[in-house]
C-alpha cells in the first residue's frame, strides 16, 4: 500500500504540494487529473524519492520513504517509474536498456537478465526490435520500451508520470493500450494524465489535483461523471 | 633533376625525432587523459568550494604559453636539483596541460548527459555510482571522443615546443638538418609529411568510432 499523510512539498519558496494525503491500496489504479503545475508529477517523484519533502509522510508498504534510514535504493527496485520524456539509454540496444537494471541492481546472470528482459518486451509489443537502438524506434515504441525496462525489476507499484503527453496523438493509442493492459493484470499503479476518458476507463479511483491539493478523489462515475467542486467542473470542461 | 644532399641517415635521424615526438605525445595524453577525467568528473560533480580551486589551477595551466611553462619547469627543476631528466620534465609539463583541457572536454560531457536520462536510471534501482559509470561514461564519452581527438592532435604539434628544453624531436632534427644541408624548403616539407603521417591514423580512429556511434545513436 502506498500512503501519503499530509505531504508537503516546496521548491524555493514555491508551493507545490500543500498537504496531500491519499492512499492506494494492492492491485487499485489511482488516475490524477488537473492543470499543469498542480503538482501531480511531483506527488509522484516524491513517492519513490527523487525529490525530498518538506513535511508529512509518505509510507509505502509501511516503509517510510523519506526517513534517514531508508535504503532508497532498495524501495526504487519495487516502485517502478515512466516518465513523459521516455529517456532511453541511447548507447544500449532495447534489450540492453531492458537488461541493465535487472543485471546490475538485482545481480540477475547475462541470461537471466535476457529471458526477464525479451519477456517484457514482448509484453509490450517490442518483440522483433531486441537489438535495435532506441533511436530507430517511434516516441510510442521508446514509451513501451521504458514501461518494459520499469516492469523488467518485477515491481509491486507501478507509477505513470503523463507518458502521453510527448507523444505524437496517433501514437497515444498503443501506449494506452500498454497501460490497460497492466490494470487488467492487476498492477497497482498511479496514472497522472491528462487523458480524462481514458481515466475514466481503467481508474478505480480519480483524484483531482488543483493548486496543490486534492479537490475530489473518488471512483471515476462520480469525480468525472458528477464533480461537486467548481475547480473540477471548471477543469474538465476545458479539457473534454 | 632534383637534386638534394639529404642523406639516409638524414632520414633515419628525423624518424628518430619523430619517434621522440610520438612517445612524448604518448606520454602527456595518457597521463593528460587519466588526470582530465578525474578533475573532470570533480569539476561536473562537486560544490563550488572543491570546484573553485581546481578550476583555477586548470585555467593557470590553460592560460600561460606552453613554451613558457616548459621553460619554467626546466628552471625550477634545476634550481630545485631534482635528478629528472628533461625528457621527463616535458612529458610531465605537457600531461598537466593535457590534464587542463581534457578536464573541460569530460566535464562538458558529462554535463551535457539529460538529468532527466540520469534520474531514469536511478529510479531503476541504480546507485549514484551505477548510474555512472553504466550511463553518464558511456553518454558522455560520445560526445567527448571528437574534441578528445582534436586534442590529442594538438597536443602532438605541441611537443615541438620541447626543443626549447633541449629534446631533440621531429622538429628540432629537422632543424639541425636544415642548418647542415640548407634545404629548409625540402626538410620541412618532409617533417611536415610525417606528422601528417602520424596524425592522420588518429584522426580515421576518431572518425571511425563517431561514425558507428552515430548509426547506433
Amino acid at each position: 500500500m502506498i500512503e501519503l499523510k499530509d505531504v508537503r512539498k516546496n521548491f524555493g519558496s514555491l508551493e507545490v504540494l500543500k498537504g496531500v494525503s491519499l492512499s492506494v491500496q494492492k492491485g487499485e489504479v489511482l488516475s490524477v487529473i488537473g492543470g499543469s503545475g498542480s503538482g501531480k508529477s511531483t506527488m509522484l517523484m516524491c513517492i519513490n524519492g527523487l525529490e525530498p519533502i518538506q513535511g508529512g509522510q509518505i509510507l509505502v508498504d509501511g516503509t517510510d520513504v523519506h526517513a534517514r534510514g531508508t535504503d532508497l535504493n532498495k524501495l526504487r527496485q519495487k516502485i517502478g517509474i515512466v516518465f513523459q520524456q521516455w529517456n532511453a539509454f541511447p548507447h544500449l540496444t532495447v534489450l540492453e536498456n531492458v537488461m541493465l537494471a535487472p543485471r546490475k541492481v538485482l545481480g540477475k546472470s547475462k541470461r537471466e537478465a535476457e529471458e526477464i528482459a525479451v519477456k517484457q518486451l514482448t509484453h509490450v509489443g517490442l518483440g522483433e526490435k531486441l537489438k535495435v537502438y532506441p533511436s530507430k524506434l517511434s516516441g510510442g515504441q521508446q514509451q513501451r520500451m521504458a514501461i518494459a525496462r520499469a516492469l523488467a525489476m518485477s515491481p509491486d507499484y507501478m507509477l505513470f508520470d503523463e507518458v502521453t503527453s510527448a507523444l505524437d496523438p496517433q501514437l497515444v493509442g498503443e501506449v494506452l493500450d500498454t497501460l490497460k493492459m497492466l490494470s487488467e493484470e492487476g498492477m497497482t499503479m498511479i496514472l497522472v494524465t491528462h487523458e480524462i476518458r481514458f481515466a475514466r476507463d481503467v481508474s478505480d479511483r480519480v483524484a483531482f489535483f488543483h493548486k496543490g491539493l486534492i479537490h475530489e478523489i473518488g471512483v471515476p462515475e462520480q469525480v468525472i461523471g458528477r464533480p461537486q467542486k467548481p475547480e473540477t467542473i471548471d477543469f474538465l470542461k476545458s479539457v473534454l | 633533376m632534383f637534386e638534394t644532399s639529404l642523406t639516409w641517415n638524414d632520414v633515419l635521424f628525423l624518424l628518430q625525432g619523430a619517434g621522440t615526438t610520438l612517445t612524448i605525445t604518448f606520454w602527456a595524453v595518457l597521463g593528460g587523459t587519466i588526470l582530465g577525467m578525474l578533475f573532470g568528473l570533480i569539476r561536473a560533480t562537486s560544490p563550488w568550494w572543491v570546484n573553485a580551486p581546481i578550476g583555477f589551477v586548470l585555467d593557470i595551466l590553460r592560460s600561460v604559453p606552453l613554451l613558457i611553462q616548459f621553460v619554467l619547469a626546466n628552471s625550477f627543476k634545476s634550481i630545485l636539483k631534482l635528478q629528472v631528466s628533461a625528457f621527463t620534465v616535458g612529458c610531465v609539463v605537457l600531461a598537466l596541460y593535457t590534464a587542463a583541457y581534457c578536464a573541460e572536454i569530460v566535464r562538458g560531457g558529462i554535463l551535457a548527459v539529460p538529468p532527466t536520462t540520469r534520474r531514469a536510471a536511478r529510479s531503476l534501482g541504480m546507485t549514484y555510482t551505477q548510474d555512472l559509470t553504466n550511463i553518464v561514461f558511456p553518454m558522455a564519452l560520445r560526445v567527448a571522443l571528437p574534441s578528445w581527438i582534436g586534442l590529442t592532435l594538438g597536443v602532438m604539434k605541441d611537443t615541438a615546443l620541447v626543443l626549447w628544453i633541449g629534446i631533440v624531436e621531429l622538429l628540432r632534427a629537422s632543424q639541425v638538418i636544415v642548418t647542415r644541408i640548407q634545404e629548409p624548403l625540402f626538410v620541412l616539407s618532409i617533417a611536415g609529411l610525417i606528422y601528417f603521417l602520424m596524425s592522420f591514423p588518429i584522426a580515421r580512429l576518431g572518425a571511425r568510432l563517431e561514425k558507428r556511434w552515430r548509426e547506433d545513436d
